[in-house]
């Protein structure tokens, strides 16, 4: 039959390739890195760094969607997030230690600010929130109930009218007017970083580190520090599984000043102290900078603000007919 | 004749507008920067990875649909059972629906919580998130071609061949390899290529299903997706022109078996 | 002649079938597979969706978010099959009764939304038709490129269907049609297209199948914007992102059935199509 060769080249080259991949699996360990969708580019040159005969996998998208997706069955061993809820629905299905905060470091690994994204000439002239709110401006930020970049936002807004000594109840009909100014709901930071690259909006709300790699890009944008801004703080840790003890090396490496230099070079504050100085003209520091402690902590801001039925920003959501679900 | 010309040139045009200039758009992006970046953005491990896996359940998933389409194309035709009709209707459903229902389905099924989920990871057996779960995506969306090809020929040829061996004798394998199959081959054949290409252009189904971690889940397609929002275009070009060579091949393939089977 | 994706022989007259048994194993085996691969798959979509009972069905599914999905992707469908019911006609004419240079390669390249990755296709009219596209027109994130992404991958269905019976045509009545002085419009309106019609319909139903479903194409360059440029697949991707596969459920299965409504919606067609050669 006509058909007896092509059928028997196939399977050739099925075995062929099946025997490559079955021995590349055997010979290193591999380490799966699940994270939110900032570290993207950094991780790459972390683990390059690291070599020790570990292969990685890698996945970076919206911080809520990789957690849950971590606990309904996502192989990691390793996990970066952007709030430190996302870490706890982990530790809660016993996959994380529950001890994952104990180092110096509180399981911080690196850090970021809330900035503004702008337009190269800022043609409408925005410099602080109160412009964010004005009339014919367009705010990008990503879905609160998919996104943790867009919660560092949404509190970064709540917590600067604090700080300019309005009450909470001001506060809170600042950050409707946000949700009205806001026209786009993409479900991770780097989607609204490239929903604001394609045209959309005046402005957008973003990691610093995120902002610096559109910068690095040659992108026409550039960013500004407000003067009152929430310090973002990204939690890492390793996962229980067959990797564990191989994960927790590469966690713990994560911390050391050669690391830590590799995240300043690629615009993450880092965490370790002594790095941290030799950065500093990269990472100016600002006046009225608040930590989310300064709001109450994670816990009780997430279940105040983003509770999906009762939270703050679900009724302002519901109020303006805009979609809640996460 | 103005009307003759006007039909002939429109829809060139619409073919050109919609089809053509967005291909050849691709290959200059891939090779703007001239043929290094373009290796380099192909050679790199997770790219590597990413095509190798996308072949390998490709390898996996044609075989047994090809296998499966000759003997559902048989059973729909030469039917015994009532009901055939509704298997028709089934067989052609990948076709019609939503690939992302397709990863939905399966994620109900096989995540922890699923019909089948639970049971098989006790048992070490992963699914979603891992390469069987891809396979299965990739086997439901892939199912109809060589059916659809392999009946109508078997509709058309008729049963007197068939009829006749069998009062000659001959069994039912026998009467399959010597008279069935060598009238089928050439749908057999089409239907196989169809599948490939289907398989290798995989690409909703499987965005639910696999989780994508480069270097270990991610196939072709989502490694595109990936390139192209981490600011690497050349690496997302680069792919695609992978991806939309291997459908231009199959374009080659199928026109080859289209001339083919008028001439045999 | 091996039409793609539609059997397009289905529309000519076929052989009579006499019942020779198939071997009851291959019954088997085939129905066995087809239950693993694509029935019980279904059957979770449709436990998940009712589950709680048909009206807390209709709460999920019908919610606003969902509404304007399907109803944009119902009406965006709909101007796409409208436009690929006269493109395709338009493609599978000058392919059957013109003759240029180079028609061999235009016809081959007629398949190429079905060999090429959905992923890639987007990401194609996105470098053309978007923000940094060469031709000038952005239409990314507007309800234009969700069209522009589904006409991509529609363009082969109503052609293919067409065509075969384009080919089949006897051109007598049309011939005598012109000898009696007869425009060629009017005798396309009234000669061919009747011909044509359960071809035609066929095709703008399977494309319109494709277009509800559709994906890949449309992921880049739509922007997801809900109420806006949401599809029905997205919004039931990221419903199953947020984990809540009970509401991604509800709008699937919906899908479903209306998948499944068109599919007999075709094999009706097809029906009555031959209903003189039964």
């Amino acid at each position: 039959m006509k058909l007896r060769r092509p059928v028997l080249a196939l399977l050739v080259l099925a075995s062929l390739v099946s025997a490559t991949s079955a021995s590349a699996a055997k010979q290193d360990t591999s380490l799966s890195v699940v994270g939110y969708s900032i570290p993207t580019s950094v991780f790459p040159k972390l683990e390059a760094a690291y070599g020790n005969g570990v292969t990685f996998a890698n996945s970076f998208a919206a911080s809520e969607v990789q957690s849950k997706a971590v606990a309904a069955g996502l192989p990691a061993d390793v996990v970066n997030f952007s709030i430190t809820t996302d870490m706890d629905r982990l530790v809660n299905a016993k996959l994380v230690d529950k001890n994952w905060a104990s180092n110096r470091y509180h399981g911080i690994v690196s850090k970021s600010v809330v900035v503004f994204v702008l337009r190269n000439g800022n043609p409408k002239h925005i410099k602080t929130w109160d412009d964010l709110v004005k009339p014919g401006v367009q705010v990008v930020f990503p879905n609160p109930f998919s996104s943790g970049g867009a919660r560092w936002d949404v509190m970064a807004a709540y917590g600067s009218q604090l700080r300019e000594h309005k009450t909470a109840a001001q506060a809170k009909a600042y950050l409707k007017q946000l949700f009205q100014h806001n026209v786009s709901q993409d479900t991770s930071g780097r989607n609204a970083l490239n929903t604001f690259l394609s045209g959309k909006g005046d402005v957008l709300l973003d990691y610093e580190s995120d902002a610096k790699l559109a910068q690095s890009q040659g992108k026409p944008v550039f960013y500004l520090i407000p003067k009152a801004t929430l310090q973002i703080e990204t939690p890492l840790a390793a996962v229980d599984g067959s990797n564990k003890a191989e994960a927790k090396t590469f966690v713990n490496w994560l911390y050391t000043p050669a690391a830590q230099r590799i995240w300043a070079e690629n615009g993450f504050r880092p965490v370790d102290p002594t790095v941290a100085k030799r950065y500093k003209a990269q990472f100016p520091p600002r006046p009225q900078l608040f930590t989310i402690g300064y709001l109450g902590g994670w816990p009780r801001v997430d279940k105040t603000f983003f509770d999906p039925t009762n939270g703050v920003v679900a009724k302002i959501e519901q109020s303006l007919g805009v979609s809640t679900g996460g | 004749m103005i009307g003759k010309h006007a039909v002939r040139y429109g829809s060139l045009l619409y073919l050109a507008a919609i089809l053509i200039a967005p291909v050849v758009l691709v290959f200059y992006r891939a090779f703007e920067h001239g043929p290094g970046p373009f290796w380099d953005a192909i050679s790199n491990p997770a790219a590597v990875h990413a095509l190798r896996l996308t072949l390998y359940v490709t390898l996996i998933t044609v075989p047994l649909n090809t296998a499966f389409g000759i003997l559902c194309g048989i059973a729909i035709v030469r039917h015994r059972i009532p009901g055939m009709g509704l298997v028709n209707a089934i067989v052609d459903l990948p076709l019609a629906l939503s690939p992302v229902v397709v990863g939905l389905a399966l994620y109900l099924l096989y995540g922890n919580d699923g019909w089948f989920g639970g049971f098989l990871h006790d048992h070490g057996f992963r699914v979603l998130f891992a390469t069987p779960g891809i396979v299965l995506a990739t086997l439901f969306i892939s199912l109809p071609f060589v059916v659809r090809e392999v009946v109508p020929v078997l509709r058309e040829i008729g049963t007197d061949q068939e009829e006749a061996a069998a009062t000659l004798g001959a069994s039912a394998f026998t009467t399959f390899r010597r008279i069935t199959f060598p009238a089928i081959r050439w749908a057999v054949a089409y239907g196989v290529v169809l599948t490939t290409a289907r398989c290798l252009g995989e690409f909703g189904a499987v965005s639910v299903v696999s989780g994508g971690l480069a270097g270990r889940t991610q196939v072709l397609t989502q490694y595109v997706q990936a390139s192209y929002e981490n600011f690497d275009q050349t690496g997302a070009y680069a792919a695609s022109v992978l991806l939309a060579g291997l459908a231009i091949l199959t374009l080659l393939l199928m026109t080859v078996m289209k001339r083919g089977d008028r001439s045999s | 002649m091996f039409p793609l994706a539609v059997d397009a022989a289905r529309f000519l007259p076929t052989a009579r079938r006499r019942a020779v048994g198939a071997p009851a194993l291959a019954s088997g085996l085939a129905l066995t597979y087809l239950s693993v691969i694509v029935l019980i798959p279904l059957a979770a979509i449709a436990a998940e969706g009712v589950q709680g009972g048909w009206q807390h069905f209709w709460e999920v599914a019908w919610n606003p978010e969902a509404r304007a999905a399907l109803k944009l992707t119902f009406a965006v469908s709909g101007i796409v099959v409208l436009v690929n019911a006269v493109t395709g006609t338009a493609l599978a004419w000058t392919l059957v009764r013109d003759s240029f240079a180079g028609k061999s390669i235009v016809n081959a390249l007629i398949d190429l939304p079905f060999a090429l990755p959905t992923i890639v296709a987007g990401l194609t009219l996105l470098a053309l038709y978007g923000p940094t596209g060469i031709v000038g027109v952005d239409i990314a994130f507007t309800r234009l490129g969700v069209l522009a992404a589904l006409l991509f991958v529609t363009l082969p269905f109503v052609v293919r269907t067409v065509q075969p019976v384009l080919i089949e045509l006897d051109r007598e009545q049309e011939e005598a049609a012109a000898s009696l002085g007869a425009s060629r419009f009017h005798s396309f309106r009234s000669i061919v297209l009747p011909h044509l019609l359960p071809a035609l319909l066929s095709g703008v139903a399977l494309a319109f199948a494709r277009a509800i479903g559709e994906f890949g194409a449309v992921i880049l360059i739509s922007g997801n914007l809900p109420f806006k440029t949401e599809v029905a697949s997205l919004y039931v991707f990221q419903r199953l992102n947020s984990g809540d596969p009970q509401g991604a459920s509800a709008l699937a299965l919906l899908m479903l059935v209306i998948s499944f409504l068109v599919l007999l919606g075709v094999g009706g067609i097809r029906r009555w199509a031959t209903r003189h050669d039964r």
